[in-house]
């Protein structure tokens, strides 16, 4: 008889950790980028996603807000903005 | 091997942490043929909480201060297989994992000469079990273990010197990085894995909990730590000096006042001027100044 | 192939027939020789395994700890401080449920330092999800290797498995032992297919946080299985005895002369020669005595001690280690035995003896014989020297 083990990473669901977000999210302008990706190389939650000029986005449902990708970007292209009411967030 | 994502979203790690951009920033320029063996830690408890993992690579958790001796028996058994040369080994810890509780087995790795790579994220402190002080808690630091009060000015004693006691070992390669020069550090942990025998990597990783500066100054504060000597970027290949990053040296205040860490330190000259020193030998020690005017590039 | 070896180079002759691809290990009187076979044997080329010299048995458990998690067959053997040491590595290879076999040559534990036989090590650490067999003679101590990784490495069960042999006693004694034929034992012991190992090819993590909604399953689960092992340790001596020849009947105990036995002494490891010995001698008077040699210490056979003794009238139990500040460890697990059946030993006595190395001799077995009359005895200290104690410390 075995008990709760080995985990495979496929099989694993992360927990949605954008409900940690309370004050702010990064707002992606997608006017000025120029796909460096420096934002997608800092977010510690590997949330960000893009391949094209002005086409990243952060996946809001493990964002945790921590603004390091707004602070990186070198076009200013990110904007922490408040996070909005509740049923706003997936 | 198809793409695989090798450190996915969804761990309990603090907003900001810098030692989660650091584990997959590690762990992408590894590659997915690699085996990581990891000792207890922040990273292990955020990355692995059952029934979730955010590990796309063979990962093991054992105990606090064994990742170097598991991996060198993941190594032999890979050895045994005839499949060591295809695939990568870690061995990865906080400062507490490497330079304390975990100094035994990594020393007994080193000597045995192990193709592992050893990799300490170092926030200076135990920060998973609430920030008390360890052998990587710099001088002055409050920790809770080393706070400051009537008769303190927190932690009194300096770095344990891992990277030297790293090349004591006469390992092929050394190096520190930061996460505040991303580009470095992944070239430097691309660099060890073209090398057979043991290396040590030292990732400088700020914590804005245990350090306490905000989530989105993270690399500001990691930058600072290297620009102003505190922290150098420092390479060795064979026992020699290969590299470091040269620096204009920005007076060691800037890098206390932005950390809550240091803030009983701020009205005491005295204490910073012995912080500054620390600084001033590495910049002497490892010639980081900058020779013409120009700005370092941060 | 019959031999005249000594103990240790018998048990490494055992493990070399089981073909380990990590062999890792520390120093530590008596299990040295063990180890230094088993180096001399890669270093000719008689076996291919990666031999890890550590720099503590902490590291070494936790070598072949990541070696088994990788897929391959691994070794380690050790003694008291060393498997006290190793003691977190040790629950940490059960809850991972990785197959190992360790051998533990028995010695006691410092302070004070003592490098001499008895069983508080291994017996020190029977929580930890381990199966523990105890050898009597050097024949026991070589099967039992080949056995211990025919039973952890089952898929039904994935347990680590301690090769328990008294130190100096059975590790540098020397006896005639049948080594068997590398055909034989591939026949009965196949290649390790691990359940899972750590693969690029197959990414998966192991040893993740469990938290209170998940840990009481694993901690069930080994236990669960350590109830099978009682009913797979049978199955295992029958094909060790079709392909080998040998009976350990149910591998759990061994009955000697129980059957009409009106006093009896219940024991493990080489103090049960002597004991069958002494058996032996008052037979030949006509005194109805016996022994039950208990194999498996962990998981313990609580059924099978109970059919073997619930008609002896009065039973002994020689320990050789303590729980300090309770009764001996084996004493406590014959009375549990009991508890609330309706048949059962009259008398159940409890002796300490042999602690650190003190020779159990044919006339301390006697002295517990006589010893056990109408009244039980409940903890009794055998062979002591009351000149050594002081009352108030004089110095």
């Amino acid at each position: 008889m075995f008990g709760p083990l080995i985990v495979k990473p496929v099989k694993s669901k992360g927990d949605k950790t954008g409900s940690w977000r309370v004050q702010l999210r990064p707002k992606y302008l997608q006017k000025n980028c120029i796909a460096c990706k420096m934002c997608l190389l800092v977010c510690p939650e590997a949330c960000i996603k893009g391949e094209e000029k002005n086409k990243f986005t952060a996946d809001y449902d493990y964002c945790k807000g921590c603004g390091l990708c707004a602070l990186a970007c070198p076009k200013q292209d990110i904007v922490m903005v408040e996070e909005e009411a509740q049923q706003e967030k997936k | 091997m198809e793409d695989r994502i090798l450190f996915k979203p969804g761990h309990t790690a603090c907003a900001g942490c810098g030692q989660a951009i650091a584990a997959r920033l590690v762990i992408e320029a590894a590659g997915p043929n690699t085996i990581v063996a990891n000792n207890t830690g922040c990273l292990e408890v955020f990355s692995t909480w059952y029934p979730k993992s955010s590990w796309g690579v063979p990962w093991i958790h054992s105990l606090f201060e064994n990742a170097a001796a598991v991996a060198s028996g993941i190594e032999a058994a890979l050895i045994y297989l005839g499949k060591k040369d295809k695939i990568n080994v870690i061995a990865q810890a906080g400062d507490g994992g490497t330079a304390d509780i975990g100094l035994q087995a990594l020393s007994g790795m080193w000597e045995r000469g192990a193709d592992v790579l050893s990799v300490c994220y170092d926030n200076e402190a135990y920060e998973n079990t609430g920030i008390q002080r360890s052998g990587l808690t710099p001088y002055g630091a409050s920790t809770t273990t080393s706070p400051p009060g009537a008769k303190s000015f927190g932690n009194i004693r300096p770095k344990k010197p891992m990277p030297e006691i790293a090349l004591a070992h006469g390992i092929p390669y050394v190096a520190v990085a930061s996460i505040g020069f991303i580009q470095d550090l992944q070239r430097k942990v691309k660099k060890a894995f073209t090398i057979k025998g043991p290396k040590y990597i030292q990732i400088h990783v700020p914590c804005p909990l245990g350090w306490r500066h905000q989530t989105n100054e993270t690399l500001i504060v990691a930058r600072l730590a290297v620009q102003t000597g505190l922290y150098p970027l420092i390479e060795y290949e064979n026992g020699a000096l290969i590299s470091q990053r040269k620096i204009t040296p920005k007076p060691v205040e800037e890098y206390l006042k932005i950390q809550g860490r240091f803030k009983h330190l701020l009205n005491n000259p005295e204490e910073i001027k012995k912080i500054q020193e620390i600084a001033d030998n590495n910049i002497r020690k490892y010639n980081l100044k900058v020779e013409t005017q120009q700005n370092s590039t941060a | 192939m019959k031999e005249f070896l000594e103990g240790s180079r018998a048990v490494a002759e055992a493990v070399k027939l089981c073909k380990p691809g990590v062999i890792s290990a520390y120093p530590i009187t008596p299990q040295t020789h063990i180890v230094e076979e088993l180096a001399q044997m890669v270093a000719n080329g008689q076996l291919p395994a990666q031999f890890v010299n550590v720099e503590s048995e902490h590291s070494a458990a936790s070598v072949v700890l990541g070696a088994v998690a990788t897929g391959v067959r691994a070794f380690t053997a050790t003694s008291s401080q060393g498997l006290l040491y190793m003691g977190e590595v040790i629950f940490n290879i059960a809850g991972l449920r990785l197959p190992l076999v360790l051998t533990c040559a028995n010695r006691s534990i410092s302070a004070p330092i003592n490098i001499w036989n008895d069983l508080q090590d291994s017996i020190s650490l029977r929580d930890a999800g381990w199966i523990q067999l105890y050898a009597e003679n050097l024949q026991e101590s070589v099967d039992f290797h080949l056995m211990g990784y025919r039973i952890g490495e089952d898929k039904s069960i994935m347990l680590p498995v301690m090769v328990c042999m008294d130190g100096f006693i059975l590790t540098h004694g020397m006896e005639p032992v049948d080594i068997p034929e590398q055909e034989k034992v591939d026949k009965f012991l196949p290649a390790y297919k691990p359940l899972y190992k750590l693969d690029p090819a197959e990414p998966l993590s192991m040893g993740l946080l469990a938290d209170p909604d998940y840990y009481t399953e694993t901690r069930f689960a080994i236990q669960e299985t350590l109830k099978d092992v009682l009913n797979f340790l049978p199955k295992v001596c029958l094909e060790f005895k079709s392909v080998f020849g040998r009976d350990y009947k149910d591998g759990l105990v061994e009955e000697y002369q129980t059957k009409d036995a009106e006093k009896l002494i219940v024991a493990m490891g080489s103090v049960c020669g002597t004991i069958k010995e002494v058996v032996d001698e008052l037979r030949k008077k006509g005194k109805k005595v016996g022994l039950l040699k208990i194999i498996s210490y962990r998981p313990f056979p609580y059924a099978r001690v109970y059919e073997a003794l619930k008609n002896v009238a009065k039973v002994a139990v020689l320990d050789k280690a303590v729980s300090l500040g309770a009764y001996a460890p084996l004493a406590t697990e014959i009375k549990a035995a009991f508890f609330g059946k309706k048949k059962a030993p009259k008398i159940i006595s409890g002796f300490v003896a042999g602690l650190g190395g003190r020779d159990i001799t044919l006339d301390s077995i006697k002295e517990i014989f006589r010893k056990l009359t109408q009244k039980e005895v409940l903890q009794e200290f055998i062979d002591l020297k009351p000149e050594l104690l002081q009352e108030e410390y004089g110095g």
